[in-house]
């Protein structure tokens, strides 16, 4: 089943053109990681997809709702309620967590349930403690982000979006403000979540990460894929541009 | 003279200035944010009103400005002005002076912030002002504590401008009783009480942001 559907989706930034004519398609269970260089279009595409940014032209439908359609070329929103339902489909995980300073480890995986979702309080919390143990942080539900590590606190921002129970989990590369050690902490989360079929998309830069985690890897370079594969075949590409990016991370290993 | 006379002839004064400085904060405090929310508008009109209105505020003399608010209704309408608008006058003129300059620290404490916790507001569904009230303004207040707390006690000293319209406030009782004692301890207790106050202000601001130094 289809949880996720983007076609033809372009944008443009100041005349340049960031996304030119992107088709995704990510089913229920899968792992899709997508890799490239910098300013390629893979954090713009995820943007997109959760709604950060809008796109010039193209289509977005999360299971069998349409929510961006393609009217005369231009991508078309809905109303902001409509927009605000289709935010329950998906969770994102940022670079740098972007947790809330100001509230504690706990009040930050339950607030958005239980105040926008309005769901009861107390099943909320049940949840959000049951999350925190898989994290391995049942220690800290009354500790403040800043007193976190870095690791911590993209465990608990990966709990905060998963206590909105996500159709899909989108992640912009998770451990880009990490070191090596914390990276391997949060990556281990990520493969756990895969195995119990999680369906997420991932933007990385972890190239044996994403060899191991995904079903398929997608490379974009210049606002196009330039190839989509599975993560075997990815690696023994013919493909000039992609056996250049992935040869600088072959002659690393 | 005695320090009973004093405190006699100047105990009604504090009260009044105490809640000048009490009721200025009361009105100047949510209106600064009004102001501030036109200054941040995308509607064109409104972010040049309250620019022009900011740059006037903060641009002429506080006692000017009183003296055009207290005047002004005769001067200009050729209203009779009774002694009871003195009070209001003087509210009106400090909070439209005092909302300015909230207005731009609230301005600044709100472009601080980082563009990722609107996007993580945002992603969770939160409407835009449930991401205002529960996501931004608590960190707002953190980081515009010690510029408030400047403006508070510039406050305190302000209130003393009331004097130029014959306000009775503490300040004006000092200046009389002073004239008519021909003494300088008057003064000295005036001074002696607005160092007080503004020592109480400043402890109680510390306090506050020591209450919130919870998280960085």
């Amino acid at each position: 089943m289809k949880v996720l559907e983007v076609k033809h989706a372009k944008k443009q930034f100041d005349g340049v053109s960031v996304l030119k004519d992107i088709n995704l398609e990510v089913n229920e269970g899968e792992v899709v990681s997508i890799i490239g260089p910098s300013g390629s279009g893979k954090s713009t595409l995820l943007r997109c997809c959760t709604f950060l940014e809008t796109l010039d032209d193209g289509s977005i439908a999360y299971g069998e709702k349409e929510v961006v359609t393609s009217v005369d070329g231009k991508a078309c929103y809905g109303s902001r309620q409509q927009q605000r339902e289709a935010l329950g489909n998906f969770g994102l995980v940022f670079q740098n967590f972007n947790l809330f300073p100001h509230y504690s480890v706990l009040k930050n995986i339950m607030d958005a349930p239980v105040a926008v979702q309005k769901r009861d309080a107390k099943e909320v919390e049940k949840e959000a403690r049951a999350l925190l143990q898989k994290m391995g942080l049942s220690d800290k539900a009354d500790a403040y982000p800043c007193q976190l590590s870095g690791g911590q606190q993209q465990r608990v921002s990966i709990a905060r979006a998963l206590a909105m129970n996500p159709k899909i989990l989108f992640f912009d590369e998770p451990t880009s403000a990490l070191d090596p050690e914390l990276t391997l902490e949060i990556l281990k989360v990520i493969k756990e979540l895969a195995e119990e079929k999680m369906t997420m998309v991932i933007v990385t830069h972890e190239m044996n990460f994403a060899r191991d985690v995904s079903n398929r890897m997608i490379f974009m370079d210049q606002g196009v894929i330039v190839e989509e594969t599975t993560p075997e075949e990815m690696f023994k590409s013919d493909n000039e541009r992609t056996r250049e990016f992935l040869g600088r991370y072959h002659d690393l290993s | 003279m005695s320090l009973q006379l004093i405190i006699s002839q100047l105990g009604e004064g504090m009260i009044t200035t105490i809640s000048i400085f009490l009721l200025t904060l009361l009105f100047s405090l949510p209106l600064g944010m009004i102001v501030a929310f036109g200054r941040m508008s995308k509607s064109i009109i409104l972010k040049n009103i309250t620019r022009v209105y900011i740059s006037i505020m903060r641009g002429t003399p506080l006692m000017l400005q009183l003296l055009v608010v207290y005047f002004g209704p005769y001067y200009i309408f050729g209203i009779r002005i009774s002694p009871a608008y003195r009070g209001y006058a003087v509210i009106i003129a400090f909070a439209l002076n005092y909302a300015a300059y909230f207005a731009e620290i609230y301005r600044s404490g709100i472009a601080s912030m980082p563009k990722g916790q609107y996007e993580a507001a945002k992603v969770l569904g939160y409407t835009k002002s449930q991401t205002f009230f529960k996501i931004i303004l608590p960190q707002v207040i953190k980081r515009i504590l010690p510029s408030v707390t400047n403006e508070v006690i510039t406050l305190v000293k302000d209130t003393s401008l009331a004097f130029s319209i014959a306000y009775a406030e503490m300040f004006t009782q000092a200046k009389a009783l002073a004239a008519s004692q021909k003494s300088m301890v008057p003064f000295v207790a005036a001074a002696i009480f607005y160092y007080i106050f503004n020592a109480v202000v400043a402890a109680l601001m510390d306090y506050v942001e020591k209450k919130m130094n919870y998280y960085q």
